[in-house]
């Protein structure tokens, strides 16, 4: 990170970027601020219904919490997925709609991706305070958890951030990259337990005539594990897999060096080609 | 003297592409390799701009120097060579770049000092200057979308010369706002000169880089053509620039044709320097074919940089001859040339007497230096009326 010590007032230019980011998002739209919250809910409420009521899947009872609702289970995968989700979205595009700035002015421009990721982080945390009140109210005792809650937010950042920095300066030179995150998103969506149960994924299964142990691919998918970890610590109250832990620390590292690495080779050309 | 920085044999390349690998579909197609063309922006490139003193790069469009200028600030990386910069540096590329249109003039104040490097301290205590030089203290609490376009520079600029840099980089952006702005402007520039701080500008205002540099590179097709004094650079540059328009500038019938143009001095030697105050003599020569009836001989006189002086002709002046032929000769006779220090070109025609119709004539027919020498001097302009000064005192109230 040499290039962004000597840099100086690094981290209040990043605190800059992240209050542009939040201030501009809702400015001139009546309900302002409102949205930030509306949004989620309106997911949260299409999910509900469309998955409990039509769909009847089931939530599993919370071990210890002995908590069952199927809303409180689906928000404890949902906001993560939100905060990963949004991140990619976000930071795809966060170099090209500031290229009059990498264009005109230099800094060091791994700051406009850290800066979209972390605005949205602002947003997250806000979401994850609100979600513990609620589980409070039904009787889940989450206080003490908050503080695991912090490290697995922590592990989710570098996790996304380290997508970020490939994502965006990839976009700028091969602007289908955009396009593939949607596609990618929605995938990413449905093969991790979000909006069901993990137990409702087989243990095998049979594809053209091949064996294949399906559970244990799925769990491949540091998605998984991610949901998993939030969901033991704010719905079962109980100290996550250390397996998971372990699996996901591994892939934000791999991905947060990878990134930058990649970032740094690509950002040489970074003003001629935004 | 250390220098500020230091160019070494930077080049820079640009790819120009054919098709553009920016979808998948074109990467497939092209097996990733996308077909472009290399161009050299710069070629080995190598200046060394002192501490302290004001570098000037000139230029025609594409010779290179707005890369050279980007290439200084890190915003491009050159694919050869090596770029020392010792000291904070700011540049103003585009003032108000950055600038988000849903922000106040405040917020935008912060978030700009901020992507130039200031802390939240350092704006603090600098924020009134700020906004008092931009001149924008009623208007710091509104979106910067409403702000005019005028408004909009005035702001970047103060944010970017507040920054208080030890290296500052200037494109082409001496010219902000009205009057009033612009000599606020130059007031900064002067100050910031005499704190010792290093500046670079590029610009095509020739004039206002021999007035303002100490050194000039003049940059042609990617390399360094000359460097060195702003004056000889200058006049290097301009050389060029003129070169054609002094060939290709010849219009006219030709029943009487321009043989030269020349400059004389007290004694009638012929001078291409002259001083401020000097007698002088623009003299035309010409040849006429055959008797031209009451023929009208012009003098137009500009500064290189194109701002006109004065274009007296003998009509004007009652100076009517029934005709002319064969060789001869017209003299403008200046008993004090009254013209400030710079370069100066005269063009010259010949009309018939009705000036319907041109015989001959030239734009730049003559290029000249005046001089100061001695004496108090006089910076605005191009005139001098050398006038006399009186003051009088404790005089009864009238």
């Amino acid at each position: 990170m040499t290039k962004l010590t000597e840099y100086r007032g690094t981290h209040e230019l990043l605190i800059n970027l992240v209050l542009r980011d939040l201030r501009g998002r809702y400015k001139r739209s009546v309900l302002g601020w409102t949205w930030s919250l509306m949004n989620p809910l309106a997911t949260i409420l299409i999910y509900w219904v469309v998955f409990s009521s039509f769909l009847k899947v089931e939530a599993p009872t919370g071990d210890p919490s002995e908590l069952k609702s199927f809303v409180l289970f689906l928000v404890c995968g949902l906001l993560p997925y939100r905060f990963l989700s949004e991140s990619m979205n976000a930071s795809v595009e966060s170099l090209l709609s500031n290229s009059n700035l990498v264009k005109k002015v230099y800094f060091p421009r791994e700051l406009l991706v850290v800066s979209s990721v972390g605005a949205l982080l602002v947003t997250f945390v806000i979401e994850l305070g609100v979600f513990s009140l609620v589980l409070l109210a039904f009787g889940n005792m989450t206080l003490p958890w908050l503080p695991l809650v912090l490290v697995l937010v922590a592990i989710e950042v570098a996790f996304a951030l380290g997508i970020a920095l490939v994502l965006a300066p990839l976009n700028v030179y091969l602007r289908d990259t955009k396009h593939f995150v949607g596609i990618f998103l929605q995938l990413l969506f449905y093969s991790a337990p979000i909006v069901y149960p993990i137990s409702l994924v087989a243990k095998d299964a049979n594809v053209l005539g091949v064996d294949l142990p399906l559970r244990d691919l799925y769990e491949l998918n540091p998605l998984v594990s991610l949901v998993d970890s939030f969901r033991a610590v704010l719905y079962d109250l109980r100290f996550p897999d250390t397996g998971d832990l372990l699996y996901l620390s591994g892939w934000a590292l791999v991905l947060l060096v990878f990134g930058h690495w990649l970032f740094g080779r690509l950002d040489r050309r970074l003003a001629e080609e935004v | 003297m250390t220098a500020a920085i230091v160019i070494e044999d930077v080049s820079k390349r640009y790819r120009l592409y054919h098709e553009r690998n920016q979808t998948l579909k074109g990467a497939l197609m092209r097996r990733g390799r996308s077909r472009y063309d290399e161009f050299w922006a710069l070629r080995d490139v190598s200046i060394e701009i002192e501490e302290g003193s004001t570098f000037g790069l000139i230029g025609e469009n594409g010779s290179g120097k707005s890369t050279l200028l980007k290439c200084i600030a890190r915003i491009l990386r050159p694919d050869a060579g090596r770029i020392a910069v010792a000291g904070k540096l700011s540049a103003l590329l585009e003032l108000g770049a950055g600038f988000h249109q849903e922000l106040t003039g405040r917020e935008n104040v912060y978030l700009n000092g901020a992507i130039l490097g200031l802390s939240k301290k350092d704006i603090d205590s600098r924020f009134d200057e700020i906004i008092d030089f931009a001149g924008l203290e009623q208007f710091v609490d509104s979106p910067v979308k409403n702000y005019s376009s005028g408004m909009y520079v005035r702001l970047g600029f103060s944010v970017a010369i507040n920054v208080e840099p030890d290296i500052l980089l200037i494109d082409e952006i001496l010219a902000v706002g009205d009057a009033e702005f612009q000599y606020k402007c130059e007031r900064k520039f002067e100050d910031l000169k005499k704190a010792g701080k290093t500046i670079v500008i590029v610009s095509h205002a020739i004039e206002s880089i021999r007035q303002f540099c100490d050194r000039v590179a003049l940059l042609d097709h990617g390399r360094v053509r000359s460097l060195g004094p702003a004056n000889d650079v200058a006049s290097d540059y301009l050389e060029g620039v003129h070169l054609k328009s002094r060939e290709e500038s010849r219009s006219g019938s030709g029943e009487i044709q321009i043989q030269r143009v020349v400059l004389l001095d007290e004694a009638g030697n012929p001078i291409t320097r002259a001083r401020t105050g000097q007698p002088v003599t623009f003299r035309l020569v010409f040849s006429a074919n055959q008797p031209i009836e009451q023929p009208c001989f012009g003098f137009s006189l500009r500064r290189i940089d194109g701002v006109g002086v004065t274009a007296p002709n003998t009509h004007d002046y009652g100076v009517i001859p029934d005709k002319v032929e064969g060789h001869g000769h017209v003299d403008y006779r200046v008993p004090s040339l009254p013209l400030l220090a710079g370069t100066y070109d005269v063009a010259v025609s010949i009309e018939d007497q009705a000036r319907t119709l041109q015989y001959d004539g030239r734009v730049v027919a003559l290029r000249f230096d005046v001089e100061w020498q001695g004496g108090p001097s006089e910076w605005l302009g191009v005139v001098t009326f050398g006038g006399s000064w009186d003051i009088v005192d404790n005089e009864p109230p009238s």
